[in-house]
């Protein structure tokens, strides 16, 4: 059942990617050219409404469905990673105009030829866990 | 019917993004999808490889489904909900078409990069590698557009918003410096 209601919420997120265009690579094209409001627009309003809704369940103390407290994990403090991890993300964002939630959905959409990204970004996830300890954070 | 196809504007997008992030936290879960890259790492066996890959991913199983899901809803929107063709601003056009991009305002992703029949030596590097800083970067930032985008702005998070800072710095330098290098 559990199962069931994240596969929906997954369906329509996927939907909400596609249909929102934010999947696609001329949207990601045009908002680094700055040619639209469109993906700021996406981006702006998801975060004023999330920030309005974590900040009143926040005041509520509202606790999750199965009791526990609402996973609002604390990132650690520090700027190198953020920084850093945060351009090479940046670069290549902007190099296949895809980050990870759109791939998925980008795939399921049948563009086959986004399994090379998705490879990639498997072999760039194991390379972080490589060299994890020699990079400063 | 022909509503069914029309694209969503950002009014309807942005807020249904936030409202999904919403929706995990109350069931307990936070919302980022590059975790699953971590996930499916552990799950190949990399733990050989790093500790960093030894950690509790069961627990993240039901992300795994989210992202199935996701993939399903891009197949029926694909499928059932969309014309596919994607309109953007018309001043980009000259630019793209300079870069050998001739498919804008035709079709939902450039044909020129993504197509079957597009993949070369050329096409297929650029995929790869942009697939590794994406990957390489989401973990070193430690979250994605969603994780940090939106969970950790929303969570009022500055080290999300120096990452956001960085996604942005990255994007701009490709698109503008290295772009006409590349393409």
């Amino acid at each position: 059942m559990k199962t069931l209601v994240y596969l929906l919420i997954g369906i329509i997120f996927g939907i909400v990617m596609y249909k929102s265009e934010a999947a696609s690579w001329f949207r990601i094209y045009e908002m680094f050219q700055f040619g639209s409001f469109h993906m700021y627009g996406i981006m702006g309003s998801a975060v004023v409404i999330g920030m309005i809704g974590v900040q009143w369940l926040k005041k509520k103390k509202v606790k999750a469905l199965d009791g526990t407290s609402l996973s609002l994990t604390p990132k650690d403090k520090g700027v190198k990673r953020y920084l850093f991890g945060g351009i090479i993300f940046g670069l290549g964002w902007g190099l296949v105009g895809a980050c990870p939630g759109p791939m998925y959905t980008l795939v399921g959409a049948g563009f086959v030829s986004i399994f090379l990204i998705l490879l990639g970004a498997i072999i760039g996830t194991f390379f972080y866990g490589l060299l994890k300890g020699k990079l400063p954070h | 019917m022909n509503w069914i196809y029309e694209p969503w504007p950002w009014y309807i997008g942005g807020p249904a993004i936030a409202f999904i992030m919403l929706l995990l936290l109350i069931i307990g879960k936070q919302f980022g999808m590059s975790s699953n890259l971590r996930t499916m790492c552990s799950i190949g066996g990399a733990e050989k490889w790093s500790d960093f890959f030894n950690w509790d991913w069961k627990a993240q199983r039901w992300n795994l489904v989210v992202m199935l899901g996701a993939a399903i809803g891009g197949y029926l929107s694909y499928n059932f909900l969309s014309t596919n063709v994607v309109n953007i601003n018309d001043a980009l056009i000259p630019q793209l078409e300079a870069y050998g991009i001739f498919s804008a305002d035709q079709t939902y992703m450039p044909t020129e990069i993504f197509a079957l029949e597009s993949l070369n030596l050329k096409t297929i590097s650029i995929l790869i590698l942009g697939g590794i800083l994406v990957g390489f970067g989401a973990r070193y930032a430690g979250g994605c557009t969603s994780g940090h985008g939106i969970s950790g702005l929303s969570n009022l998070q500055l080290p999300s918003l120096i990452a956001i800072v960085g996604f942005f710095i990255g994007g701009l330098v490709m698109v503008h410096l290295f772009y006409p290098l590349i393409f």
